[in-house]
């Protein structure tokens, strides 16, 4: 069919353009859209009827008029050019380039919707990746192909981490680094920036292809941005077969802008103004991640989810954590208390970890001291509670030896610099060195064997 | 409903509810859209006008584009085939469309559930022969599907009449012909290995039968504390991370099922993928074949086609059934019937529907209540007892138990496991809330471990729990005056609480060992865990101090002893028994001298 271009513009409002007497529009379809100005935005059709089309547009609908607007439907998906030169580049959420060289030319061209994997053309992740965190190596253990996103609140962190992993991520006894998408959805000049500079002065920024969409961008572009970040990083790995890191950044604000778009349409609300689909929507995002048999490349993710208040039960943090394999989650206290990564263990997860550590992978007591450091752990904070209420003097021998650990494994095994590049085996050991503070029979998810070879302590 | 097929024109697409304009179709016909041929399926009508849902992705499509109304209802295929395979929301293989169209799933592709040009060794029911009488659900021959399965061909529902002829013992196609059947009309029908249902319906048995026997899955927290029956509906609703999927894996794994029906609703891909690579490695307990050859997959990834996400459960229901008429014991798991719901919620909401709680439609509870209705052991047709468990993942949002689906699906079902962020976070698994959860099918199970395991079961149980509550109640005063504050006897029940906790109720399911434990460790655990507290009980009112008996080495076995000797060994387990009784008894004599030297 041939491109068709209207001036039938009827309705313009919340990044939504109605258009009529149309005919035969495809759902889906790219379109342009020329203003009075003569400047030229894009869309995508959302509803298509008979004589009528409902269109999305990414520039937003801020100073349009109806008379002096010209509609063109391309008669193709929206789409973006590919080829090995995007590497150090960067683009918008459209794939236009945002650092002032020609864009892209290439005849591979993917529409950036992308399709659903196959469930059995999927293979299991189970490769260990060494972040150099303690926190993530040791109890949360990442896999190449996993989807572990970072939950953070306003102030935190969560940047500087996504940075380090992104530099320092490797498989174990191996130099291969990740090439890395990087996804900015909202976010400010500075954090932008900050991860421009940290690309480039830690040397990968060859490696590295940015989709950037600030503060002050239009909001309904970040709904296509992590989509064509994705289409790139599908490009990478499977045509490439490069190994690759996604960091989506921050999905909080491609949230808002869905909510915001479906406000405008009138979608009936779910929870807090959200729309019902978001767990669909975040889904066909988070689950372009994965490997695929027979494919030598993989796609590994970290996306950024700022939690709204640090509250864990908002719907984005909670539908997030329904469709990834575990979270990482940041904690307020710990970073008050000057702790760098601010992991708090208690509530971080990593699903995938159980078969990418062990004997083969990482040592064979990963699994148990994991285990164990939790166990402890999580008694440790009760008896900070109590402490906090009846005094650390009025506990037994027994509990204060929870309360030294604890400090110790705050300040030590949580606790590195932002540069520092563990090894797993450095980690372990560490783990080994703190539970040895507690007595023999109290390390019970630990095997003997464990004991004999690794236990520091005097008992 | 008629076999012609009717034609007509797309007039509006709306994501994936298109209309179309398609006079006499009827409400819940198969719909082809478009020139790709999409399937979708009429969810309302108005006028000339028909609202379809699809199952695939309608990019592309245009209005003007044809539209044909199939003539059936949303059906299955059911036949020998099925066990063993990875199926899509809707029926479709999985590994053959990967086959035909690679990596990712190609919009409008159309690939029959069971193998057409597949061969299997049919084996005629002797009993029969020409001028039988048989009926719905008459086992008319066998064909060893997997080696664990023997799959029986039956009449399908609604034939029924004098057998004209059979076919003998041979290797035939599914499509094949293997016997004639006149209906009393005189109306001759010609039947094949394979049989359809339309998925919305329950397929019909004779008479619905009571539960009897637990099932057993070789999880502690379930079978001895919170048991399931055959037969039985149940619901396993958690915040995310506290392990609903490892528990439903779990049950899919170690239970006594004959088959399991996995239904990844909605979930993650690289779970289902975990399944689909596991299972044909692992060994049934009870067979020791392959678990994957009793095992069938449903797979509706998250990021698949939300109305095919719909359709899953009710494609993973009917299957289960099926294998129920045979006369087996089937469990189908559904992970995550939330997902279900919200898939109900995102078409509601794109039909312009009145919410009512948190956006959902109105018809939600009824929905829920006749899926899990479906459930149930029941007296077949012709294969005798066969039963349908379900158990449903719920994932509340936010881990919020008083939300519509979750509040919704606990007055339906029998059985709550109730899973709790607390105990994930401190890495109790499985995270099941011993105060929350509930099973109302205690009493049942109690007859069967009472004959089969021990008389002592009920008594062992109650103890524990009791034990349990008592140690929610004494926390919440060392929570607030902290331990010192107790006696020597209080503090012994914090510490027989912590036993039945760590080891009993923890059960780890990574763990080679102690993944599966057999009712009778189970219960062997259990008694060592009450002995030794009631030993201690015991000594502690003669005067021993709690510290002595805190430190006895048995402490620290009776937490480890479930991971050092599996369900075979069991002699081990029981041989600990003694070494309790006479470590205690020595601590009682040296307590004695003790006292009188003093």
């Amino acid at each position: 069919m041939s491109i068709k271009e209207y001036r039938t513009a009827i309705e313009a409002r919340g990044g939504l353009l109605v258009v009529k007497d149309t005919a035969g529009i495809a759902f889906g379809d790219r379109v342009q859209i020329k203003d009075h100005a003569g400047n030229t935005r894009n869309g995508q059709v959302i509803r298509s009827a008979d004589n009528e089309v409902l269109i999305l547009v990414f520039e937003g609908t801020d100073d349009l008029d109806l008379e002096n607007t010209w509609v063109r439907f391309l008669d193709e998906p929206v789409e973006i050019a590919l080829s090995p030169e995007i590497l150090g580049r960067e683009f918008n959420g459209l794939g236009v380039p945002r650092d002032g060289r020609p864009p892209v030319l290439s005849n591979i061209r993917r529409p950036v919707g992308g399709s659903a994997i196959n469930p059995a053309a999927r293979t299991y992740p189970r490769e260990f990746i060494q972040t150099g965190i303690s926190t993530i190596d040791g109890l949360n253990s990442l896999v190449r192909g996993q989807k572990l996103p970072i939950f953070s609140g306003s102030g935190l962190p969560h940047n500087r981490l996504a940075a380090q992993i992104g530099r320092q991520a490797k498989l174990v006894d191996q130099e291969s680094s990740f090439s890395v998408v990087f996804a900015a959805m909202g976010v400010s000049y500075a954090d932008a920036k900050f991860f421009r500079d940290e690309f480039a002065s830690s040397g990968v920024l060859r490696n590295v292809v940015m989709f950037i969409n600030l503060a002050d961008d239009p909001p309904v572009e970040r709904l296509t941005l992590p989509r064509t970040a994705l289409t790139a990083a599908e490009y990478l790995a499977y045509d490439l077969d490069r190994h690759v890191l996604v960091i989506l950044t921050d999905m909080t604000n491609y949230a808002e802008a869905l909510r915001e778009v479906a406000t405008a349409k009138g979608d009936v609300p779910a929870r807090k103004g959200y729309p019902g689909y978001l767990y669909s929507d975040l889904a066909e995002i988070y689950e372009r991640c994965g490997r695929i048999h027979n494919r030598h490349g993989s796609i590994t993710m970290m996306p950024v989810v700022s939690m709204p208040s640090d509250d864990i039960t908002h719907p984005i943090p909670d539908l997030t954590g329904y469709i990834t394999e575990g979270q990482i989650v940041l904690s307020r206290e710990l970073h008050n208390q000057g702790i760098y990564p601010p992991v708090h263990i208690s509530p971080s997860l990593s699903r995938l970890m159980k078969d990418g550590i062990g004997k083969d992978d990482t040592r064979e007591d990963h699994p148990r001291v994991a285990g164990q450091i939790y166990a402890l752990y999580a008694r440790a904070q009760e008896t900070r509670n109590l402490a906090s209420i009846i005094g650390a003097d009025e506990l037994s021998e027994r509990d204060r030896r929870y309360l030294t650990f604890a400090d110790a494994f705050d300040e030590r095994f949580v606790g590195q610099g932002e540069s520092e590049d563990r090894s797993i085996e450095a980690t372990l050991n560490l783990a080994w060195e703190l539970m040895s503070m507690f007595p023999r029979d109290m390390l019970t998810r630990v095997k003997e064997t464990d004991l004999a070879k690794y236990y520091q302590g005097t008992d | 409903m008629s076999e012609t097929k009717r034609t007509g024109v797309i007039r509006d697409i709306n994501g994936p509810i298109v209309t179309v304009e398609l006079p006499g179709v009827r409400s819940g016909e198969q719909v082809k859209i478009g020139d790709l041929g999409l399937f979708g399926e009429v969810i309302s009508l108005r006028g000339q006008l028909a609202i379809v849902q699809t199952y695939e992705s309608t990019d592309g499509v245009r209005p003007g584009e044809p539209a044909q109304g199939l003539g059936w209802p949303l059906s299955v295929e059911l036949g020998p085939g099925l066990m063993g395979g990875i199926f899509d929301g809707v029926q479709r293989p999985l590994e053959k469309i990967a086959l035909q169209s690679g990596d990712y799933i190609r919009r409008g592709i159309s690939v029959p559930a069971l193998d057409r040009a597949r061969e299997w060794e049919f084996e005629p029911n002797r009993e029969l022969s020409p001028g039988a009488k048989v009926g719905p659900g008459s086992v008319l021959g066998t064909v060893q599907e997997t080696t664990t399965v023997l799959h029986r061909i039956m009449v399908p529902p609604g034939v029924e009449g004098e057998l004209l002829e059979m076919a003998p013992a041979g290797e035939y196609d599914i499509e094949s012909t293997i016997a004639r059947v006149r209906d009393p009309r005189g109306i001759s029908h010609r039947l094949s290995m394979y049989q359809r249902w339309p998925v919305r319906k329950p397929r019909p048995y004779l008479r619905r039968d009571d539960g009897i026997s637990p099932l057993i899955t070789g999880q502690r927290v379930i079978d001895t504390f919170f048991p399931q029956l055959k037969g039985g509906k149940g619901a396993v609703p958690g915040p995310f991370g506290a392990g609903k999927t490892v528990v439903q894996q779990q049950i899919a794994r170690w239970s006594n099922a004959d088959i399991v029906i996995y239904v990844g609703c909605g979930e993650r891909g690289n779970e289902l993928v975990d399944v689909l690579e596991s299972f044909p490695e692992l060994d049934d307990p009870y067979t020791g074949r392959k678990l994957m050859e009793r095992t069938l997959l449903v797979a509706n990834t998250s990021n698949m086609p939300v109305v095919a996400r719909e359709a899953s459960v009710y494609v993973g229901i009917t299957m289960a059934e099926y294998y129920r008429d045979m006369g087996y014991d089937v469990v189908m798991l559904a992970d995550s019937t939330s997902r279900w719901a919200e898939a109900l919620r995102e078409v509601s909401g794109r039909l312009g529907q009145m919410p009512v709680e948190e956006g959902y439609p109105a018809y939600l509870a009824s929905r829920l209540a006749a899926v899990y209705e479906r459930a149930g052991r029941v007296e077949t047709y012709g294969a005798g007892s066969g039963s349908v468990t379900l158990i449903g993942a719920v994932s509340p949002p936010g881990g919020d138990f008083s939300e519509p689906v979750t509040s919704h699906t606990k007055d339906i079902i029998e059985t709550f496991w109730a899973l709790s962020k607390e105990l994930a976070d401190a890495r109790h698994y499985p995270s099941i809330d011993w105060v929350t959860s509930f099973s109302k099918h205690v009493q049942t199970a109690a007859q069967w471990w009472h004959k089969e395991i021990d008389p002592d079961w009920e008594k062992r149980r109650t103890a524990a729990l009791a034990l349990l509550a008592r140690d929610a109640e004494l926390s919440r005063i060392v929570n607030l005056v902290g331990p010192e504050a107790l006696s020597d006897a209080q503090r012994w029940e914090l510490e027989g609480a912590s036993l039945i906790k760590e080891g009993v109720l923890q059960q780890s399911a990574l763990d080679e060992i102690d993944t599966f434990c057999s009712p009778q460790k189970q219960y062997a655990l259990l008694d060592l865990a009450i002995t030794i507290y009631k030993r201690g009980a015991a000594l502690i009112k003669l005067g021993v101090p709690v510290s002595e008996l805190q430190h006895l080495p048995l402490m620290a076995k009776m937490r480890r002893i479930k991971s050092m000797y599996s369900s075979e060994q069991l002699d081990q387990v029981l041989a600990f028994r003694a070494d309790v009784d006479h470590a205690m008894e020595s601590v009682r004599i040296e307590y004695a001298k003790h006292g009188e030297q003093a």
